[in-house]
């Protein structure tokens, strides 16, 4: 036992190694990455913003789409993940991956620092332009602290939802189609673009139930609101649903290899 | 380590996929040390059988025990004596030679100490030591599939398995890649299991063939008791296997098979 946990750590730790050389190797894909957000606090935000018509809780708008931007941004970048291990399959590499000692949710583990630190590098590009289009954020030592909890958290979430998908749907293709369904949905029923309490009660059922609306929300209490009353709550419920679905996606990924 | 002279003894193996018998009741076995053919036609069931050698795939029925250790009941212990090279590109581009062999020395637990000394035996062996440093998709197809093969190398595996190591290579990389092999078997005793489409190769390299055919092994031998079989005068290899594997199957495998297949010719070429 002890030593699958020490196994775990060590190999966890060397496919996020990894990952991350790869995005050194080549790190314009973080820069291409970054145009999607861009456009929608430049472009959405700024002409939703004229017309004042979603109440903000007493910020502006441009403040309260930024976490949820942040958070699309960072759901998207997670969700390119069960394309890549369906990559990683049609190549081989999965297969040799699989047949050495290596325990199986080494590879999930590894695979969702590596999105969290993807997510991270978005939440710095997103920053700058927050500085560029002067929308004021609260920066302290506190809330960096708790971004980066909650961008691993939320990365690490999606990345095992979309393996999990992979593991379901196989091809490339197939996988496109469902990423595309699944992705938008996820953000529209959900807090980041306006508040739960302007939806039709069935649809704040979903958002209700929708890890992304965690995110949301305890990235807007840290950098907008500063009122953190339920930021242990949103934490607990994505730190429960990021392990469960990192057990189910090591169960099921080995699966899309045969 | 249990030292026996047959490395992979497999007894009365069964697989099936829902109605379809895809491996029927096979037994052979393999000795250590030998260089050792699968040949057959596309979907007689070698990918299958591979897949349960290397623990990807659980067996229906019966059981193959690898260096001493059954596929059923100790796969972990399987995938330490084991080293695999699929078919298609297995290493990652967007790394260097170097990082790719590092990935497997730490995924094969290759003790801390030793990690670099035999990263660079390897690459000195390989004659990759001017390119450690180079991005992978940098390389030529020769030398991506060296590099597979000293990935799977690293933890000095007691058995090798290669599924059409030289597929997509000209004739020089070719050649290359079997004097590579052949010294690996010299040098550590590794037994080496490999399946091909090319008749002339496993002819000239191989100690050993077995011949599968809709699902069972057709017959096993060295090249020579094949070929007499044949009850022909001059038979060549590819004479064997018309005989044994002729008439069975539609030829020319499924849209998948023949899709990877193409993908990786493009890739090496």
């Amino acid at each position: 036992m002890l030593n699958y946990i020490l196994q775990l750590i060590i190999k966890t730790w060397v496919m996020a190694e990894m990952e991350i050389r790869k995005l050194l190797h080549d790190p314009t894909e973080l820069i291409t990455r970054a145009i999607q957000p861009i456009l929608w606090l430049g472009i959405f935000g700024e002409a939703m913003s004229k017309i004042r018509a979603i109440p903000t809780q007493g910020v502006t708008y441009l403040q309260f789409i930024t976490p949820g931007i942040l958070t699309q941004s960072i759901t998207f970048v997670s969700i390119f993940y069960g394309l890549a291990i369906i990559w990683e399959r049609d190549m081989g590499l999965l297969q040799k991956i699989l047949v050495t000692p290596t325990p199986r949710l080494a590879l999930v583990w590894g695979k969702m620092i590596s999105a969290g630190i993807r997510g991270l590098s978005q939440a710095v590009i997103i920053f700058l332009f927050t500085l560029i289009l002067q929308i004021h954020l609260r920066i302290t030592l506190f809330s960096i602290l708790g971004v980066v909890i909650i961008t691993m958290l939320g990365a690490s979430f999606f990345t095992g939802l979309s393996m999990i998908i992979a593991s379901i749907v196989k091809t490339r293709e197939r996988f496109m189609g469902i990423g595309q369904i699944i992705t938008l949905p996820l953000f529209f029923a959900s807090n980041a673009i306006y508040p739960i309490s302007i939806m039709p009660s069935w649809l704040q059922v979903v958002a209700n139930a929708n890890p992304l609306s965690y995110m949301v929300d305890g990235l807007r209490a840290l950098l907008v609101t500063g009122d953190v009353s339920r930021l242990p709550f949103d934490i607990v419920i994505l730190v429960i649903v990021t392990f469960a679905i990192s057990f189910l996606s090591a169960y099921m990924y080995p699966k899309v290899a045969v | 380590m249990i030292m026996n002279e047959k490395i992979i003894e497999v007894k009365n193996l069964s697989k099936h996929f829902g109605q379809v018998l895809a491996v029927k009741d096979i037994s052979f076995e393999v000795k250590r040390s030998e260089i050792f053919a699968f040949l057959g036609p596309n979907g007689a069931g070698k990918t299958t059988t591979i897949k349960m050698f290397i623990t990807l795939l659980a067996p229906t029925s019966g059981d193959a025990t690898i260096s001493g250790y059954s596929v059923i009941h100790h796969p972990a212990e399987v995938r330490k004596v084991i080293g695999y090279v699929p078919q298609m590109i297995s290493v990652d581009g967007a790394l260097t030679v170097q990082e790719n062999l590092m990935l497997m020395a730490h995924l094969y637990d290759v003790p801390y100490r030793e990690r670099n000394e035999r990263i660079q035996q390897m690459l000195a062996f390989l004659n990759l030591e001017k390119y450690a440093q180079s991005l992978v998709r940098t390389l030529s197809g020769g030398m991506i599939r060296k590099l597979e093969v000293g990935q799977a190398m690293l933890h000095h595996p007691h058995l090798l398995f290669l599924d059409e190591p030289t597929t997509g290579l000209d004739p020089i990389a070719k050649r290359n890649i079997w004097e590579h092999l052949a010294e690996l078997r010299d040098t550590f005793g590794t037994t080496i299991f490999f399946s091909t489409h090319n008749m002339e190769e496993a002819e000239e390299t191989c100690d050993r063939v077995a011949i599968m055919n809709d699902g069972e092994i057709a017959v096993i031998g060295s090249v020579s008791e094949l070929k007499d079989k044949t009850n022909k005068k001059d038979a060549t290899l590819e004479d064997a296997f018309i005989f044994f594997a002729g008439n069975s199957l539609e030829p020319g495998g499924n849209f998948h098979d023949i899709k990877q297949t193409r993908q990786t010719h493009h890739r090496l070429g």
